[in-house]
């Protein structure tokens, strides 16, 4: 490992230290506001001056989840009391709870596309990088132009097609139609980076794995891949974030059984008035699984976008 | 441990030849160099006996089994990289008892070898270490032990002192031979460097251009080189070349440089055309009645013997002298070559005629 051979000045540390909690504060100031609005009264999320102190709720979250329906006072009144708190804030608002709403469904299909399609996609493109990266392939550079390719114009240019093209072969609305459009489009990348950090890795490690007696594919798996970890992880983490977020090819493809939390958040909107807290709650749940994975592969991100920057 | 036979072996990748047609025997047991300068196809040779490369055509015989199609792992070879070729993510014990694991050895085996090799190698106390801090010469241990658990038939070493430093190169080239000499197994080893080929090898094979030049022990290849690009490629400074035109014939114990005549030993072939007189600076002398004459250009003190630059008709030529003897620049000196040591050349095959003294050498290849 080499070092930058002059000490930075406490001074620039400084400036530097202020740069960076500067650019953090303006970058946290929106999601800490969804947050915190996912915590507030509806009354209280569109209240003018916005308020920054405020009496916690869990109502918006409480209507993420339910689908409720709006009674008479006589009604109301007439009911046993409530056996639970949210049925408890449900009622302070004149309603009840109708049912459980599609937001778990929803979420659960979120993690099934975008986890299945990025496990898919750095599956693929690591064997592929391999590929490209260590045999004699004919017409190698054309080919990883070609793979380039997919991503030459913004992939929703073709929406029509795919739409079609998935209406006819019965892919749309499944999760196994979302994962393949995901892939197809995340391949290019795994290729590309893996290919990247598989050419870093010395050849004569392989060859002492064979010399050694194992096969080629042994020496892949036991030699190759923990040395590729960090570039796994990192082009793990970028295919999530592509898959998770995606919004639009979700909204066109997707209405029932497949649908993502993308698409299905902004519909919460509609249901009894501007429900912003639910919105908020429903954002922020939405960014835990993201942020867990990319803290769990932290220390492999910052390793492999900073991967030949440095000599070893 | 084993005798191994190539016999035309031949490495094509795409248009370009790597290896061409080569062939020479490695003796049970010998410690064999293959030397040359960089791309000259003796890594590729050396990975081809090893399995890391398929040849394109020809035969490797290990121990009288034709071998050259044959996976690495069916070869029973160890290998030593240049860069050692540590697996990074394991421990020192890890590495050297990886070839063991995949033979499905029993783990007290596998302990019990382990001991005894890194013992060999006094890498006892560093077993636990990760391969990332070693020192060089450690690195260098723990490849060495790698390779010699397992007992392979022989070994094959691509420059594996290249990445050590040049104080730390001697004495790992020493260690390196003492451990050949204890375990008797037949090394095959490469590298560009001519000196470290002559003080280690029992035998040494010259390529270029894809070709091997000659093949024989370190004093008949200095003495007595087949071609032009052996005598300048083994020794410092390298063979002097006097280019002269006219002919010799058989029987021929003389040539005419520039009016003088200079013994040469007895010529068994006919030859005319351009023709190369070639000398070893240390068997130059100077006389002061010598009638061949050059001019001293410069002269070089390396302590015991000094290099002295010197034109003449035929030429720029260095001598190696002891260094008692005061030359000054621009001194003109008589020349005396020793006879019995003077190769002729053709120019332009850069072949070596045939004489007396290396009429053997030629015969064999």
């Amino acid at each position: 490992m080499s070092y930058s051979v002059t000490e930075s000045s406490s001074r620039q540390k400084w400036i530097a230290g202020t740069l960076v909690i500067l650019y953090a504060v303006i970058t946290l100031v929106p999601l800490g506001w969804i947050m915190i609005t996912g915590f507030k009264t509806p009354p209280d999320s569109i209240s003018y001056p916005p308020k920054v102190f405020f009496e916690p709720s869990v109502e918006g979250y409480v209507n993420l989840f339910t689908t409720r329906t709006r009674v008479s006072k006589e009604t109301l009144e007439s009911l046993p009391p409530p056996t639970n708190f949210a049925e408890e804030i449900v009622r302070n608002r004149e309603m009840v709870i109708a049912g459980p709403s599609k937001f778990g469904q929803r979420f659960m299909n979120s993690v099934i596309i975008g986890f299945g399609s990025t496990f898919l996609s750095v599956f693929l493109g690591t064997l592929a990088a391999y590929a490209f990266s260590r045999f004699k392939i004919p017409l190698a550079d054309d080919l990883l132009f070609f793979i380039l390719s997919t991503r030459m114009m913004p992939p929703i240019a073709v929406a029509i097609p795919i739409f079609l093209m998935y209406r006819n072969l019965g892919l749309s609305d499944t999760h196994l139609g979302m994962i393949l459009l995901y892939t197809a489009v995340n391949i290019s990348l795994a290729v590309w980076l893996l290919k990247g950090f598989i050419d870093e890795i010395p050849r004569e490690y392989e060859d002492a794995a064979l010399i050694d007696g194992y096969t080629r594919f042994q020496a892949f798996y036991k030699v190759v891949l923990p040395q590729a970890a960090t570039g796994i992880a990192s082009t793990a983490i970028f295919c999530l974030i592509f898959s998770w977020n995606e919004y639009a090819f979700a909204v066109l493809l997707t209405s029932g059984t497949a649908q993502t939390a993308p698409p299905f958040i902004p519909t919460i909107i509609g249901v009894g008035g501007l429900d912003w807290p639910a919105v908020a709650a429903g954002a922020t749940l939405f960014l835990i699984p993201v942020m867990i994975f990319t803290i769990m592969l932290r220390k492999h991100l910052l390793r492999g976008i900073t991967f030949g920057a440095v000599r070893k | 441990m084993a005798q191994i036979i190539i016999k035309n072996l031949r490495k094509d990748f795409g248009d370009f030849t790597a290896v061409k047609e080569s062939s020479f025997t490695i003796e049970d047991g010998e410690f064999f160099m293959l030397l040359g300068p960089s791309g000259c196809g003796k890594t590729t040779t050396l990975r081809m006996i090893a399995g890391l490369e398929l040849p394109t055509s020809g035969e490797i015989y290990l121990d009288g089994e034709e071998i050259s199609q044959r996976p690495p792992s069916q070869r029973d070879i160890a290998f030593v990289f240049q860069m050692f070729a540590l697996y990074p993510h394991m421990n020192v014990r890890k590495n050297i008892q990886y070839p063991l694991v995949s033979q499905g050895m029993q783990r007290a085996d596998i302990k019990a070898k382990v001991a005894e090799v890194s013992n060999i190698l006094g890498i006892t106390d560093i077993l636990d270490r990760p391969t990332g801090g070693l020192s060089g010469g450690d690195r260098q241990r723990v490849a060495l032990a790698r390779a010699i658990v397992r007992d392979p038939k022989a070994f094959m070493m691509d420059e594996p002192l290249g990445a050590l430093d040049a104080e730390f190169r001697e004495h790992m080239s020493e260690e390196l031979r003492v451990l050949h000499d204890r375990m008797k197994a037949t090394t095959v080893y490469v590298t560009h460097d001519q000196l470290e080929a002559m003080q280690m090898g029992d035998k040494i094979v010259v390529m270029n251009n894809a070709v091997v030049e000659q093949f024989g022990e370190p004093q008949e290849i200095y003495d007595k080189p087949v071609t032009m690009f052996v005598a300048d490629f083994i020794g410092s400074p390298s063979m002097n070349f006097l280019r002269f035109e006219g002919g010799v014939q058989k029987g021929d114990n003389s040539v005419t440089l520039s009016g003088v005549n200079l013994a040469v030993p007895k010529q068994l072939q006919d030859i005319q055309g351009d023709l190369v007189f070639g000398v070893r600076p240390e068997h130059i002398s100077f006389t002061d009645d010598g009638t061949y004459r050059g001019l001293v250009l410069a002269v070089e003190y390396l302590g015991t013997t000094q290099i002295v630059t010197l034109d003449t008709p035929n030429g720029d030529l260095k001598a190696r002298l002891n260094s008692s003897q005061v030359i000054n620049v621009g001194d003109r000196v008589g020349l005396n070559f020793n006879p019995a040591t003077i190769t002729l050349f053709h120019e332009q095959s850069g072949r070596a005629i045939v004489s007396e003294l290396n009429s053997g050498v030629l015969a064999n290849g």
